[in-house]
């Protein structure tokens, strides 16, 4: 029987190239697929805006496919169409996050058509305004979101006025709707460029061939203008807990969101707060919140936790969808399995666990090419080093309960729990 | 690409194997064969319901071992109920796959149904329609798909009926249990780094010995003919409005079903993550400032289904006139037909959109599985050259046949405002 067992991606068979202009490229060959991504990342996410221009860096970075100074919106999108491969650009706090596909034979292409995107779009008004027409629909769809609702209110509750994580990327539909051609034009003028650029390459390709493909492209590119990188100010702790609710008509569940400000993906005790948070709501049928909530109680659907990690201090919290008579009793639960986590030492079974859990999982991580190339892309963004899978398991292996729970009571606090419910009139 | 293998147990159990070694992992998909559309009224949801006390375990593996043992070992598991199967699924690390074939074989015939656990489950999906409830698009596909379908199965959604999730017993349930998991009724898939020859001698340790039993009569009306075009209307508070229209269009096992896929395609995109800004319906929606999105499917289905299209209307626009210029590109393409550059494109993105999908082992075996269910394995198999090999003629032909009035169900969806409501 044939095998082609794949090793783990580092150093040994990652290419990686930093072009003199910034930007670095890293390749990884997947030969059993007929397919590649490219993945990456541009410094141009929300943060690089005013609140005032709340939702600008997002729908720039979407305007950047309503046409080039090359192709009009038509021809691009049919050329891109034909050839059956797909190029999203998508804002977030940080970055313009990357995402394209295409048959392999068609790497060279979907290349071009990103540095025209990226480099040369037209902002032609009428795309424009057609465009952020369609965000503000889609806007208002999320302003009849239980869960949408939930989560924007539990941020804006988490991180005060005049912090980055207290906006949410997409903008508001008053901030939308006063955006104008000119300050997207102005936005990308003065804020894209190599500086910070990120592109992974996976699949069916030759590296070397991938990275000239690359620098055919983007190694010209240049931007006197891009600001240096943006740092994001730790969060002010929270001193008394703060409880939010948003009344929506006609809503048969409500959602609950509830939380902390949680370790940044630099914070020494990441990973330690990571798995103390598999066992509070992941492991199994979502961990301790699901097992309490979903299993024992049958209040909810869907009841788990998650860290968001990320550049800056990402929050910490535990989301769950019940019935509005059971809000109070789910909010209570959540709270004392945060509480309980904050004040004993997880087991050495649980411990045991969530460890083999974290490290068994890695093949089913890396199994498709979009695995492998969020995997490169976030040992890039994070600097964590390309041979930090080889390490993995012994970095996971190593932690002990005590370090776990002193990533929980680093960053827990369950009596300053911020919660916000989004349901029915209460 | 390596050939798939059938073979069948004594038990009447059928299985699929199919060695792909890109990866250290091996999928394995258990599909009865019953689904949504098997539901008597009174019982409608009681094949999704079933799916969840699945997970509550069994003597051998309680619900609090089942629920870790395959996260332990850095695998994944999970299960749904379609209109036509219900399927079970891990994906494992190779050298672990026994969990999978062990766990499988004893909740075919074991699953306890603790009265208790029941009862708390009721509640957890009663929790799930709230949380489809609480969009209004589920709204309008509840009330498109009862006005399409008054006597077949695909009159209710898989979610079921709230006054039979409140009413349904814990014997009912067991009883659809054990009638439809019997070895027979099972098509077993496994995809992955393994040698067939050894993997299937596993899948006999394991399956083999499950007694065999009668194969359970399953209940389906066959939908009459529709006369007419059906309309429905839905009131809810929302801020948007939405427009819905479904076409009776035959299964999957259909000669029609391939031309009718590329049609879609042409008319709404591809799907499969591949954009849709030169399909038909988005020049003329999107592009017309009429609707903010666009999008169909054409589902293969068991017996005849519809072909779904929906509009999210645009701020400021009516479903009215986002009706009408769909109604104007039907007409269009019902009177001069497609072009051969739209079926080159639609090609070219059925390749792509294949490469793309079929990448992971787990993928690769839920689409075998389900073929087997309605066909045979060979129709996934077959997909890229059956859709190579539709042409022009073809999909005018289908365009005529189904995209008729009398042949559809109209849905809008209305914001509900004070006044409607009083």
């Amino acid at each position: 029987m044939t095998s082609i067992i794949q090793a783990l991606p580092s150093e040994q068979n990652i290419t990686r190239v930093a072009l003199a202009n910034g930007i670095v490229v890293l390749a990884y060959e997947k030969p059993d697929v007929q397919s590649v991504v490219v993945s990456g990342n541009l410094a141009a996410g929300g943060i690089y805006t005013t609140p005032a221009q709340h939702g600008l860096a997002n729908l720039t970075s979407e305007a950047l496919l309503r046409g080039t100074q090359h192709q009009d919106f038509d021809t691009y999108h049919a050329r891109l169409e034909m050839a059956g491969a797909d190029l999203d650009l998508n804002a977030g706090r940080f970055g313009v996050s990357i995402d394209g596909k295409a048959l392999a034979e068609d790497l060279p292409f979907l290349l071009e058509m990103l540095a025209d995107a990226v480099r040369y779009p037209a902002f032609l008004p009428e795309q424009f305004s057609r465009l952020r027409g369609e965000l503000v629909t889609s806007l208002q769809y999320a302003e009849q979101d239980t869960r949408s609702r939930a989560k924007r209110a539990f941020y804006e509750a988490l991180y005060p006025a005049d912090h980055a994580y207290h906006y949410n990327t997409s903008g508001t539909l008053n901030s939308v709707a006063a955006l104008t051609v000119e300050e997207a034009a102005a936005f990308h003028q003065n804020v894209y460029g190599p500086q910070g650029m990120t592109l992974v390459i996976v699949g069916n390709i030759n590296a070397q061939h991938a990275i000239e493909a690359v620098r055919a492209h983007f190694a010209d590119w240049r931007n006197d203008a891009q600001p240096a990188r943006m740092q994001v100010p730790a969060a002010p702790a929270v001193v008394a807990p703060r409880r939010v609710h948003v009344a929506l008509e006609g809503k048969t569940l409500s959602d609950v969101m509830l939380g902390f400000v949680g370790p940044s993906r630099y914070a020494d005790d990441f990973q330690a707060a990571t798995l103390a948070n598999s066992v509070l709501g992941q492991f199994g049928m979502m961990g301790r919140i699901g097992d309490v909530v979903r299993e024992q109680k049958g209040y909810a659907y869907y009841s788990y936790s998650s860290i968001e990690g990320g550049h800056g201090p990402g929050a910490w919290s535990a989301a769950a969808g019940v019935d509005p008579e059971n809000v109070e009793e789910t909010i209570n639960d959540i709270v004392s399995e945060f509480r309980r986590i904050a004040e004993e030492p997880v087991t050495d079974e649980e411990l045991a666990d969530v460890k083999s859990y974290y490290t068994g999982n890695l093949p089913l991580q890396l199994e498709s090419s979009e695995g492998i190339a969020s995997t490169i892309l976030r040992m890039e963004s994070y600097q964590l080093g390309l041979d930090y899978l080889l390490g993995y398991a012994d970095r996971i292996n190593s932690l002990t309960p005590y370090q776990l729970q002193k990533a929980v009571q680093h960053y827990i606090q369950p009596d300053l729990a911020v919660v916000s419910v989004a349901g029915a009139p209460a | 690409m390596s050939k798939v293998t059938r073979h069948t147990l004594a038990n009447g159990m059928t299985i699929l194997l199919k060695e792909v070694h890109s990866a250290p992992l091996i999928a394995w998909v258990v599909l009865y064969r019953v689904g949504s559309r098997n539901e008597r009224t009174g019982q409608t949801g009681i094949s999704h319901w079933v799916e969840h006390m699945m997970f509550k375990g069994t003597e051998r593996f309680p619900a609090s071992v089942l629920d870790k043992a395959i996260d332990r070992l850095g695998g994944q598991w999970n299960a749904y109920t379609s209109m036509d199967h219900t399927s079970y699924f891990e994906v494992l690390p190779a050298d672990k796959v026994n969990l999978a074939l062990e766990l499988e074989a004893d909740r075919m015939v074991n699953a306890t149904f603790d009265p208790e656990e029941v009862e708390s489950e009721r509640t957890v999906i009663i929790s799930e329609r709230g949380m489809s409830e609480n969009h209004p698009m589920f709204w309008l596909d509840e009330e498109m798909e009862a006005a399409a379908f008054r006597v077949h199965g695909y009159h209710h959604q898989i979610i079921g009926d709230m006054t039979d999730l409140e009413t349904m017993t814990r014997e009912d349930l067991y009883n659809h249990y054990r009638q439809h998991y019997v070895p027979a009724n099972a098509v077993g898939v496994a995809v992955g780094a393994f040698d067939s020859a050894e993997m299937l001698e596993k899948i006999r340790q394991h399956y083999e010995n499950i007694p065999m039993r009668t194969m359970p009569e399953t209940f389906s009306r066959q939908e009459p003919p529709q006369n007419g075009e059906r309309r429905v209307e839905v009131l809810r508070p929302s801020n948007n409005s939405f427009v819905a229209v479904g076409y009776r269009v035959p299964q999957a096992t259909h000669e029609d079903w391939f031309p009718l896929l590329v049609m879609d395609s042409i008319l709404t995109g591809p799907g499969g993550g591949i954009g849709n800004k030169t399909s038909r319906m988005y020049q003329a929606l999107v592009v017309n400032e009429l609707a903010s999105q666009v999008y169909g499917y054409i589902y293969p289905s068991v017996d005849p289904y519809l072909y779904n299209t929906t509009m999210v209307v645009r701020d400021g626009q009516s479903p009215q006139s986002c009706l009408d210029a769909y109604d104007a590109v039907i007409a269009e393409v019902v009177e001069n037909g497609f072009t051969e550059a739209e079926l080159d494109k639609a090609r070219k993105q059925a390749r792509a959109a294949h490469a793309y999908g079929t990448e992971r082992v787990s993928e690769q075996a839920f689409e075998l599985a389900r073929a087997e269910h309605f066909a045979s394995y060979t129709w996934a198999e077959e997909f890229p050259e059956r859709i190579q090999a539709v042409t022009l003629e073809q999909i005018n032909s289908v365009a005529k046949r189904y995209l008729r009035r009398s042949n559809r169900t109209v849905g809008f969806l209305i914001p509900q405002t004070e006044e409607v409501s009083a």
